[in-house]
């Protein structure tokens, strides 16, 4: 196969960014997206050129840190697919293929491909997790959980963080991942002390680096693991609960 | 395809995290902090998104009377001004349920302008994608709310012009809303005007009344389809019933 | 006991029965008084299950922690990946599990070469993860009447294996993972990703701090603490191909095995039977499918080397369905070494599938004519899913092709039954140290030992060696041995850009995988080893001479930080060819050629080899020295695994 890339390149974040052109030639279709990069950076380092940055990792689908949009969809045309699994044989030979970061202003540019995601972290660290010390907890089959429940919860918490939502959103909001989290704990009865709290502190924190929801769907057409923008309706919900309810009966129906 | 994006000034990497339960933030009272955040907006949005479809609904269902004829449509004109006589004294109760429409009108437009900018910060324009977006499943009535927004609002104020201030009407004669209506609508560009902005109106409505169940967390797998369905379909109605009438004043049905 | 251990490494096993040693440890255990906690600085390198927990622990316990990763943020560490699920001694299934049951299996199944006393600790703990793990609301798989589901794995004969879908490690490691941020957002962690750590710092022999590389800016900096944890995983991506993740590396555990961290069992390594074989040259990583495949898929391969036609054009007369023919009680369910090795066997005789030969057919015909196409689908739907993603081959019509891969690293730095290394003060935990899976490991026992080590095992050891320290100050990070460990790293990396060659990083790297793979993998002989032991040397030195690194040492440089862990991946390789060497036995994970029994099978040699083989570096690396640590049996006596 041969396909002709237009990638964006960008040497800090310190200086403007241009698309360069390179035509890869003699690709084998069952290479994964990121081969081809590697493949590219082989062939640039051998002209002396300097290689493509770009991050990946675990290159299974499921640790988050590839991040490229590719042909103005975020990890590209294939469904439920990170970039790092999705393979040349979804192209055609002689594409012409653009590849940009994940843009929005609160993932800058590291360099070219790669950019920096830690304004999830601190979204978690506003509220994304049970408080829960080592050592303190009981039996784990103390507390019932409705397998319905469960699976719902597990639903909202395979996600990746990998910022495909924020990328596709027209808007750079990242209310599919803050809900993801929220929705993961909100759902779990270990999650219920702190519901409230956790949901004004995700939310809040959440508005300070990103964009806002006007429902366009686009996130979950782009997320690598199909999460429903169902939870962004339930985290909405558990938000104006948090904002309307008196804590003290908050175990009450 | 050459193009080039300004440079974005990068957050410091060890940024500190947002200090949970911190005392020294100003805590707002609890509709104030509400309305603070993107989420709450969104919920203002919904709910004078609501009253502005009731609005419009019972505008249209009103203007039906049309077709029974002046005498009946000019006495509901009448209706409107007594309503609630005799606790309230004459247009009291129009002019409070104006006031709600004025309110509901301001905080929509209020959140849109506010979410708009906030979106900007979060997508700086100069570092948005060098390269065409290719939306998956944005509809064109998503993404056209904004333009969707301003034409309704332009509309709005010609039709106050046209039809209650009389500013845009030659042949206005306060009081005489029959007669204003079908004069106004016998001019071929007004019912243009008319179709396009209610046209315009549908695809607001048929993204915003599905919006309203997102933005208040109205989601159970056993109705969630239902509300796409229940959207467009009010949206069809309001457009239906609303081109309507110009069409039928061109025709000769009603006039 | 006829055999003395080296004195330099005394395990600290504690004393009574097996069952009461953990309890008698704890309560000896020095203890640091809660309001003293805070004094006491910790670093903790790498984020994965193991450090992620231990650095949230540590942090709630009311240490000052400061925590590192390579990644952008600690919640890709490669633990992540794992699919199938953790074990616990739980009993939930009342089908005759225990912590003695758990401990047994362990030791067994790590062919009697871990240490007893960290094996049972570890079956007590895995009780208290799984409360911790669902208490911090990870989504287990749940019954209908809402307890949670125990599945049987890896051959285990009892169900104890908890798992949340295909992402068990992802569930637990998010759930370590957010324990750590709320830690972070009240100020107990200062958490550096993007950080890679190049030395650690020793003065007196004792850990006093490391010195890191930051990524994105080229920063070489210099932490100082009382302690310093690796928890930086294992070496699998040694071999190049491997089902870890890109950026997995030796390069923090052997930085500090040359500051004197012995290195033990560097040759213990697993390898995956069930995994998609590469499809070129450029295939940078293999991905791993679920061994319960092998439930219902029948592996074989043309009896032919000569095949050419599509599987289902070859007649049944004309297959060889080798592991059912040689092992007719386990068949194609023998254990993972077994089928890997056989696997080689047959695609070294030529008999491989697919375009590049290299693969074994595991073909699910029959089990779909037998049960239905929709029984398949239920029970290995998205495995199925996951193969056609890859290969663009649909596996309910062509048999799928496997190879084993390079998985999992048993050996790892020596530790005492602290998690002490040889350095004081330097602790090692979850897949980077050596102690809980002897020469091979079960399956759903690695999410288990790294939480374990993390949660409950190294917060109350610590203990023992800060408690003496109170009052001591940590070394500023300007005395004179942080500068020299700083200068060091600008003088190897400088070296590394000066080199000018005109070979990539990953080009080293795929040459020094192919001699591991063929000479150091499953099935390794004296002369394949002493080949490999030839080879090593001279690409380390072509290394050395015709590196190419663009750009420079101050910005954000993969190519840099590649060639960085392939040149210590250069160095331990050797060590671990000498390790491999040196065992003349078959045992776990590896077959040694010339220790075999007349039927053909792995033949272990405890007469000679029941011990940790922990290696000291002396500078030299043709000579490092070797210590041994003799294990002893008082519970679960030695036997010969057999599988016919």
């Amino acid at each position: 196969m041969h396909v002709t890339l237009n990638v964006w390149r960008q040497s800090s974040n310190k200086v403007d960014g241009h698309f360069e052109t390179y035509e890869v030639a003699d690709i084998n279709e069952d290479m994964s997206f990121l081969e081809l990069f590697d493949v590219l950076n082989e062939r640039l380092l051998d002209k002396e050129q300097d290689p493509v940055a770009f991050d990946s990792d675990c290159r299974e689908g499921i640790c988050g840190m590839c991040s490229m949009m590719i042909n103005g969809q975020a990890h590209g045309p294939e469904t439920g697919t990170a970039t790092c699994q999705l393979h040349m044989r979804k192209f055609n030979d002689g594409d012409v293929i653009t590849v940009e970061p994940f843009r929005a202003t609160s993932f800058p540019i590291i360099k070219d491909l790669a950019v920096d995601r830690s304004a999830f972290d601190r979204i978690v660290e506003s509220g994304g997790f049970v408080d829960a010390p080592t050592g303190t907890a009981g039996d784990a089959n103390l507390t019932l959980i409705p397998k319905a429940v469960a699976d719902k919860a597990m639903d909202a918490a395979q996600c990746i963080g990998c910022g495909a939502c924020v990328a596709a959103c027209p808007n750079g909001a990242a209310n599919l991942f803050t809900s993801a989290k929220l929705m993961h704990m909100n759902l779990l009865p270990q999650g219920q002390p702190q519901r409230f709290d956790r949901a004004i502190n995700m939310v809040e924190t959440m508005d300070a680096y990103f964009g806002s929801c006007t429902n366009h769907g686009e996130c979950q057409a782009a997320c690598p693991k199909e999460i429903s923008i169902d939870f962004i309706a339930l985290m909405n919900k558990d938000y104006a609960k948090a904002q309307l309810k008196n804590r003290a009966t908050a175990s009450q129906k | 395809m050459s193009t080039t994006a300004k440079t974005n000034e990068i957050p410091d990497r060890k940024l500190k995290p947002v200090q949970i339960n911190n005392k020294s933030v100003k805590k707002y009272p609890w509709p104030i902090a509400f309305y603070r955040t993107s989420v709450g907006k969104k919920y203002a949005m919904a709910i004078s998104g609501i009253v502005l479809l009731g609005f419009v609904l019972s505008h249209m269902v009103g203007n039906l009377k049309m077709y029974l004829g002046a005498q009946t449509f000019d006495h509901y004109a009448e209706f409107l001004r007594e309503m609630g006589e005799p606790l309230f004294p004459r247009t009291v109760l129009l002019w409070g349920v104006r006031l709600v429409l004025i309110g509901a009108f301001i905080i929509h437009f209020h959140c849109a302008y506010a979410l708009t900018m906030q979106n900007r910060r979060a997508r700086k324009p100069a570092d948005g994608y060098q390269s065409p977006r290719d939306y998956i499943a944005a509809s064109f009535a998503s993404r056209t709310m904004r333009w969707g927004g301003i034409i309704i609002l332009l509309f709005l104020i010609w039709h106050l012009a046209d039809l209650t201030w009389g500013w845009a009407n030659p042949d206005f004669v306060r009081g005489e809303a029959y007669a204003n209506v079908t004069a106004s609508l016998q001019r071929i560009p007004v019912t243009i005007l008319y179709i396009a902005a209610n046209i315009a109106l549908g695809f607001h409505i048929a993204h915003g009344a599905w919006s309203i169940f997102q933005s208040l967390g109205i989601n159970n797998p056993k109705y969630n389809a239902a509300r796409r369905i229940f959207a467009r379909g009010f949206a069809a109605v309001i457009v239906l019933g609303n081109i309507s009438f110009p069409i039928a004043i061109q025709l000769g049905i009603v006039g | 006991m006829s055999k003395v251990s080296s004195p330099d490494l005394d395990a600290k096993i504690p004393q009574g029965s097996m069952a009461e040693k953990w309890d008698n440890h704890k309560f000896a255990s020095k203890l640091v008084n809660p309001a003293n906690k805070r004094k006491f600085e910790i670093i903790v390198v790498g984020t994965g299950l193991a450090g992620a927990s231990a650095g949230a622990t540590l942090a709630e316990l009311g240490y000052k922690v400061k925590a590192y990763c390579f990644q952008d943020s600690p919640r890709r560490a490669h633990s992540i990946a794992a699919q199938g699920g953790i074990n616990a001694a739980k009993n939930y299934k009342n089908d005759g599990d225990s912590v003695k049951r758990l401990f047994y299996d362990t030791v067994k199944g790590g062919d009697f070469r871990s240490r007893e006393a960290n094996v049972h600790r570890l079956a007590q703990e895995s009780n208290n993860v799984i409360d911790q793990c669902v208490a911090q609301g990870v989504p287990f798989a749940r019954e209908y009447g809402g307890l949670l589901d125990n599945r049987s794995f890896g051959g285990a004969q009892v169900s104890r294996t908890f798992y949340a879908r295909g992402q068990t490690g992802q569930q637990l490691l998010l759930g370590a993972y957010q324990a750590l941020a709320h830690q972070v957002a009240l100020g107990n962690v200062e958490m550096f990703p993007r950080t890679e750590m190049l030395d650690i710092v020793t003065k007196d022999n004792r850990a006093v701090g490391i010195v890191t590389r930051d990524l994105v800016t080229g920063d070489i900096q210099s932490h100082s603490a009382h302690a310093v944890v690796l928890a930086t995983g294992g070496y699998a991506n040694a071999f190049y191909l491997s089902t870890n993740a890109m950026g997995s590396n030796v390069t923090a555990t052997w930085r500090a095995h040359k500051k004197g961290a012995y290195m033990a069992n560097p040759c213990y390594t697993q390898i995956h039977p069930t995994c998609i074989p590469a499809s070129d040259d450029f295939q940078s990583k293999l991905t791993l499918m679920s061994e319960s495949l092998r439930n219902d898929g029948r592996i074989w391969v043309p009896i032919s080397k000569d095949e050419t036609r599509a599987a289902a054009d070859i007649p049944e007369d004309e297959r060889d369905y080798y592991l059912e023919r040689k092992y007719p009680a386990f068949g194609n369910l023998v254990p993972r070494d077994i089928a890997s090795r056989n696997a080689k066997t047959v695609v070294d005789e030529g008999r491989g599938v697919g375009p590049l030969k290299n693969g074994v057919y595991l073909d699910f015909s029959d089990a779909i004519n037998r049960l239905g196409q929709s029984v398949i689908e239920e029970r290995y739907g998205n495995l199925f899913e996951m193969y056609e993603r890859i290969t663009g081959e649909n596996p309910y019509e062509v048999p799928m092709r496997i190879y084993p891969a390079l998985h999992y690293t048993m050996g790892g730095t020596w530790v005492d039954y602290n998690l002490m290394s040889t350095v004081d003060g330097l602790f090692v935990l979850g897949e980077a140290n050596f102690s809980d899976h002897g020469a091979n490991r079960l399956g759903a026992s690695a999410l288990m030992q790294g939480l374990a080590d993390g949660y409950f095992v190294l917060p109350n050891t610590i203990g023992n060696y800060l408690a003496p320290l109170l009052g001591e100050k940590i070394v500023p990070t300007d005395a004179p041995e942080f500068v020299e460990a700083e200068n060091a790293i600008h003088d190897q990396i400088d070296k590394l850009i000066s080199i000018g060659g005109t070979r990539s990083p990953d080009d080293f790297h795929r040459e020094l995988g192919k001699i591991l793979w063929d000479n150091c993998g499953m099935e390794r002989s004296k002369e394949s080893l002493e080949k490999a032991l030839e080879e090593i040397p001279k690409l380390r030195d072509e290394f050395y001479k015709d590196l190419r690194i663009l750009g420079s040492d101050d910005e954000f440089n993969q190519t840099l930080e590649k060639a960085g862990r392939v040149a210590d991946f250069l160095e331990f390789g050797e060590l671990m060819v000498r390790d491999a060497l040196h065992r003349e036995e078959s045992c776990g994970g590896h077959f040694r050629v010339e220790s075999q029994t007349p039927e053909g099978e792995a033949l272990r040699d405890d007469e000679n080899f029941a011990y940790v083989a922990a290696w000291e570096y002396t500078g030299d690396l043709t000579k490092p020295k070797l210590h041994k640590e003799y294990l002893e049996f008082e519970e679960v006596h030695l036997a010969q695994r057999s599988y016919k």
